[in-house]
């Protein structure tokens, strides 16, 4: 049985999966900055949903879908619409590539997320380690 | 969705007579940057005899190092913002043009800092100034391509940097003005271009757009760069030279570079060994890692390129086979050991290698992604020069 996406569950496996992850341990080993992932609504969902996720030093400190973008304090959010978190998920849109294209959006320091684009891979990788139902 | 993006090119013989005619732009004042060798050797002079027929008056930054670092752009955007010129022209290697994108950006945008030249944001260039490449080797692309390498020597690291804006203009790509380049020069710098063409088509953002320019850059580096390095007065040579480091550069440019270049990197900021001889040096075993598990593209490109019949890992393998055979035919070491690195403090640095290369920013293009014990072994075999069978 899956997890579905953007469930609490959801979120909750991505920090399990990456919690296992030696190679993304590895490649944020001195990360420290805390994410919220807006998943917007669009025809293939209803809703807007807000994902929480803590990292520090290659671990997920914490992970839970939230009520909005503002409950709890994030260093960098980054939003799309579902269907291009799907693409992005399912690995047929490279992270690096949204961002640069704009079809993820994101706030923060970017500076900071361009010293570790080896992390932001893992976290994809980890993602698709995750079972998730897209219903 | 993806971008293609390249300058106006003028090139082949005579090229720089562009300079003549520069037009649809202020033209009252140009900042050439440039180093000290290219003022000696009096390319910077051919340039500024243009320039002054176009009626601009020229002014020089001449003093960038090989490996340009932040320190350097620091004072050539001090010099700019004196100067204040309508043209900004990176005369020289990789590393002028490099430096001339960083100071171009800078100039304009006063309000960022070096690391702050990213991808994702806006810069709104072209207000006060535009860029002009003019390459006087054959190599490194940075005429044609948007990414900028500077080296933050507090950190002993490079970073990769740039913008999509931040592309020159117009590029002059005048096979005179690399026809001066001593043998040694122009096999580093010609292999460098080969590892474009080779890391451009196997990359994982290779485009259709993409993939033409760096099999052509790549046939024709195989075929014309031994002739340039026996003789450098081979202007057919020297030219088709010239005119392949442009199309990889506007290959890998558009596609990215990939593992050579980070593991390459990473070996060249530790230990101060020339780009194109450290990326070209990693070249074969990245290749031979990716045969393993991912050897598709590198076995197709050998195909292409008449070097294998075979799919998979036995074509894949023929393409490194192929580029080992030219890096002796130009006598470039084949090994970490032949550059003269003792093991110990090589392996001293190890640590710092894997560190650099596993979080370059050319590494999340890897057709195969290596993990922290696989590119141990690499920079193991890279040392050694044993084949990779993992």
């Amino acid at each position: 049985m899956g997890f579905t996406f953007p469930s609490d569950a959801w979120i909750k496996e991505l920090g399990n999966q990456l919690n296992r992850s030696a190679s993304y341990e590895r490649s944020a080993k001195d990360w420290e900055g805390d994410f919220v992932f807006v998943v917007e609504a669009d025809e293939a969902y209803p809703e807007t949903a807000y994902l929480f996720l803590g990292l520090h030093h290659g671990k997920s400190t914490g992970a839970a879908r939230v009520e909005s973008e503002d409950e709890r304090d994030a260093e960098f959010v980054i939003r799309a619409p579902f269907s291009i978190w799907r693409k992005v998920i399912e690995g047929n849109l490279d992270p690096i590539r949204g961002l640069m294209t704009r079809r993820l959006k994101l706030s923060g320091t970017m500076v900071k997320i361009m010293r570790y684009p080896k992390a932001a891979q893992e976290i994809i990788a980890c993602c698709a380690e995750v079972p998730t139902d897209w219903s | 969705m993806w971008h293609f993006v390249s300058p106006q090119i003028v090139f082949g013989e005579g090229a720089l007579e562009a300079l003549d005619e520069l037009r649809g732009w202020r033209t009252s004042r140009a900042l050439v940057v440039t180093d000290p060798t290219l003022l000696e050797l009096g390319l910077v002079d051919r340039v500024t005899a243009h320039l002054d027929a176009a009626g601009i008056e020229a002014h020089l930054f001449s003093a960038v190092e090989p490996e340009p670092s932040l320190q350097t752009v620091r004072e050539a955007v001090d010099v700019a913002r004196d100067v204040e010129p309508d043209w900004i022209v990176g005369l020289g290697g990789g590393s002028p043009m490099d430096a001339a994108k960083a100071v171009w950006v800078l100039y304009e945008r006063p309000d960022l800092e070096v690391a702050e030249i990213n991808p994702f944001i806006d810069l709104g260039l072209r207000q006060k100034a535009r860029l002009i490449t003019v390459p006087t080797t054959s190599g490194t692309g940075a005429e044609v391509t948007w990414g900028i390498v500077l080296t933050d020597t507090d950190e002993q690291r490079k970073m990769g940097l740039g913008n999509r804006e931040n592309v020159a203009d117009m590029a002059i790509v005048d096979p005179e003005m690399a026809s001066g380049m001593p043998p040694r020069l122009t096999a580093d710098t010609g292999l460098d271009a080969l590892t474009h063409a080779i890391e451009g088509y196997t990359s994982t953002w290779h485009t259709d757009l993409t993939d033409g320019l760096c099999l052509q850059a790549a046939h024709d580096i195989f075929r014309y760069l031994p002739r340039a390095v026996e003789d450098g007065g081979d202007m057919e040579a020297r030219e088709r030279m010239h005119h392949a480091a442009t199309a990889a550069g506007l290959g890998f440019g558009n596609a990215m570079a990939s593992m050579a270049h980070a593991m390459g990197h990473a070996l060249g900021a530790s230990f101060d060994v020339p780009h194109g001889r450290a990326v070209a040096l990693c070249l074969p075993y990245v290749v031979e890692f990716a045969a393993r598990e991912t050897p598709e593209r590198c076995a197709e490109l050998a195909q292409r390129l008449g070097f294998a019949q075979a799919d998979g890992e036995a074509g894949a393998c023929a393409l490194a086979r192929e580029v080992r055979r030219l890096m002796a035919e130009v006598g470039s070491p084949l090994s970490v050991a032949e550059l003269g690195l003792e093991r110990e403090e090589y392996e001293a640095q190890m640590e710092k290698l894997i560190d650099d290369a596993f979080t370059d920013t050319q590494m999340v293009t890897a057709p195969r992604s290596p993990s922290y014990p696989d590119l141990r072994q690499l920079f193991l075999c890279a040392y050694t020069g044993e084949t990779v069978d993992f």
